[in-house]
């Protein structure tokens, strides 16, 4: 789960991370206010959407009067932003950050996450900040520092130091980083946080280090343990049909194509989006209904798919491990029934009572076809999707 | 031989009184593994399935003399339940849970790598050694005693590999899920190692995912140790670049993780692979000549 900018920030505060001062606003109105509380000669605007690449996207906007924190909270309010990394739609920005503006003498850039070949968190820094830090890692990797932390020692001061030396810093501000680095730590432990992102942290025209962005996701496995930031979780920059899926146990991404899936477990699910593109054809969505496969879940499934129009044929794909077929083809007619499916839908049932759960599908009246196998049923949905056109 | 279990290993399941405990254990317990008792803190002394329950597993295992583990306790004690095994000198824990928190499994192995104790999963379908052992939640009907041992990500790819295998007339010598989770315990690598030195198995078969660098590390490892023939998928070749936040998954993956990644290395290896998971049995069936 992410969490915005400005609750990341509030955060930082809360450890001690060094921030710049800001007040959340949600109308033009707002953030003037917020400018003149704040005070100063410099603001930023900032839209609040969870997606980087703000900048770019025209999201994060110098003010030099409160006058123009107004206009500029005015403009993004209410409008989508297109990051790369937001999807064609764009997320709504239904809030902006006001901050103080900063007097920035260097862009450092400074990551916690797991490391999951290491088996702990790992650090990451490097003193290309404020830029696409992929693209620094692809073009230029030796500019990449990381260590990591074990899982009892906890952070060293050496390794602080050496990233310190690493990103040319004096020794005031060595030592600002390794206060930062063991808040951090911390931090991202009592947070469950996979991570932590901080583009830039900067150093300012008077030597301090502060963290001028903040980006925090927190673990949804952990979430049962995180009340108060699962309480922030921010619906409206979560798109409707995985929040939906979401909400019933089940796992759906949005694609481009025109074949819906519905599979149980991820990885069979992966794998026949890669079957439909073999047989010339384009998944619609990703998504695993779980083991279990009940018609419950089975319906939910249909219903958000349904909700696509793009989709011109559906592929059921389920390996019935210890619930029989029979009883998952009777889930599967109800579904199609109750949900009242307009599109052919292919199910390939593999497992305990196969030729039952076949035998059903064939004689329920529906346009649902049986397929015999991975191949036939990837081939089949591909062939009825283009003649759906 | 098999790998890890066979037809004498004894078995205790933490979390037996609950739902997911029961049901399976009882699966297991018709397909005939030795499930000798169970854990549930607070329940000592009662009896469930016919099975003695105990309080801990350090009771458990001096009471029967059990090796391995299987566990369904739920996720938010399911690292504790891990550590316990462990301690418990328990030599093989196969974590059935998913959801577990990855900072728990962070802290699991970091303790772990002080014991001699293997940890499947969590998140796993667990270890199958047909017509001998059954222990996790696989559906025992689909897998024949025989030549190939399995390994995979994904519990209902194995099924598909263990299908295929099963129709194809070469069957399975042990069958691990080692599960999906970024931290986890056993690992391709692992299982590899095991099945290379095992005299029932004649082939592997390896099925991968997208994410991470255990598929690499597992074609560094075939290329440099393994003579029996490999075959293997790997799931998310269509899987579009997740939406995300932050970039520091990508920057530690070191430009590692896609499957045309995984594809090259392994192929680099030697390995047999398929772009289609339907080839799996087939390619195994010619590669064994």
């Amino acid at each position: 789960m992410n969490l915005h900018e400005y609750q990341s920030k509030a955060l930082f505060a809360e450890y001690g991370i060094p921030v710049p001062r800001g007040t959340i606003a949600a109308t033009p109105a707002e953030a003037r206010r917020a400018a003149e509380t704040l005070g100063g000669k410099l603001w930023v605007v900032k839209a609040q959407v969870h997606a980087g690449g703000r900048g770019k996207a025209g999201g994060v906007k110098l003010a030099r009067s409160v006058a123009e924190v107004e206009r500029h909270a005015q403009a993004m309010l209410g409008q989508r932003l297109v990051t790369h990394q937001s999807g064609a739609e764009g997320l709504p920005i239904n809030k902006v950050y006001v901050e103080t503006g900063s007097a920035i003498a260097r862009e450092l850039y400074l990551s916690l996450a797991i490391d999951r070949t290491a088996e702990r968190v790992a650090i990451i820094a490097s003193a290309a900040g404020g830029m696409d830090i992929e693209q620094v890692a692809h073009t230029t990797p030796e500019k990449i520092l990381t260590t990591t932390v074990h899982p009892a020692a906890g952070l060293q001061d050496y390794q602080a130091r050496k990233l310190g030396f690493g990103l040319g810093l004096g020794k005031q501000q060595r030592a600002e980083l390794r206060d930062i680095l063991r808040k951090l730590v911390k931090l991202l432990h009592d947070c469950d946080a996979s991570l932590v992102e901080i583009n830039p942290l900067i150093v300012t025209d008077d030597g301090a280090v502060v963290a001028l962005d903040a980006k925090i996701n927190v673990e949804d496995n952990a979430l049962f343990r995180q009340p108060k930031l699962a309480a922030l979780r921010d619906v409206a920059q979560e798109d409707d049909k995985e929040r939906r899926a979401r909400e019933h146990d089940l796992s759906y991404v949005s694609l481009d194509g025109n074949i819906a899936c519905l599979v149980n477990g991820a990885g069979l699910a992966m794998a026949t989006m890669d079957l439909i593109k073999l047989h010339g054809g384009e998944p619609a969505n990703f998504l695993d209904v779980g083991g279990g496969a009940t018609a419950e879940r089975v319906e939910e499934a249909f219903n958000i798919i349904l909700t696509n129009r793009q989709v011109k044929a559906i592929l059921v794909n389920i390996f019935g491990g210890i619930v029989r077929c029979d009883l998952i083809a009777e889930g599967v007619i109800a579904a199609v029934k109750k949900a009242d499916v307009r599109v052919p839908v292919v199910v390939r049932l593999e497992g305990t009572n196969v030729e039952k759960g076949r035998e059903l599908l064939a004689q329920s009246g529906l346009a649902i076809v049986a397929a015999v196998g991975l191949t036939d049923a990837a081939s089949k949905a591909v062939a009825l999707a283009g003649a759906h056109q | 031989m098999s790998i890890l279990v066979g037809a004498q290993t004894k078995v205790i399941c933490q979390g037996l009184t609950g739902r997911q405990g029961t049901f399976h254990t009882e699966q297991c317990l018709a397909y005939g593994t030795k499930v000798v008792a169970g854990v549930t803190p607070g329940r000592g002394g009662e009896h469930h399935l016919e099975l003695p329950v105990f309080d801990t597993v350090a009771q458990a295992r001096a009471a029967t003399g059990a090796t391995v583990s299987m566990i369904y306790v739920p996720a938010p004690y399911a690292a504790d339940a891990i550590l316990e095994a462990a301690d418990a000198g328990i030599e093989l824990v196969v974590c059935i849970t998913e959801g577990v928190p990855v900072l728990d499994m962070v802290r699991v192995k970091a303790v772990l790598a002080d014991t001699d104790c293997r940890l499947i999963g969590p998140n796993c379908p667990g270890i199958i050694t047909p017509g001998a052992c059954k222990i996790g939640i696989m559906p025992g009907a689909i897998h024949r005693p025989g030549r190939v041992g399995i390994v995979s990500r994904s519990g209902t790819l194995t099924y598909e590999a263990v299908s295929q295998t099963t129709l194809k007339g070469l069957g399975q010598s042990t069958c691990v899920g080692i599960g999906g989770d970024p931290v986890r315990g056993m690992n391709f690598v692992d299982c590899l190692m095991l099945f290379e030195a095992d005299d029932r198995t004649d082939g592997i078969i390896m099925v991968g995912e997208i994410g991470g660098a255990d598929e690499e590390a597992a074609a560094e490892f075939i290329a440099e140790y393994v003579s029996k023939p490999v075959v293997a998928y790997i799931a998310g070749v269509t899987a579009p670049p997740g939406k995300r936040m932050g970039h520091a998954g990508a920057i530690i993956a070191g430009g590692k993780g896609t499957a045309a990644d995984k594809y090259a290395a392994l192929e680099r290896a030697g390995v047999r692979t398929v772009r289609s998971l339907a080839d799996l049995g087939e390619t195994m069936v010619k590669a064994l000549g």
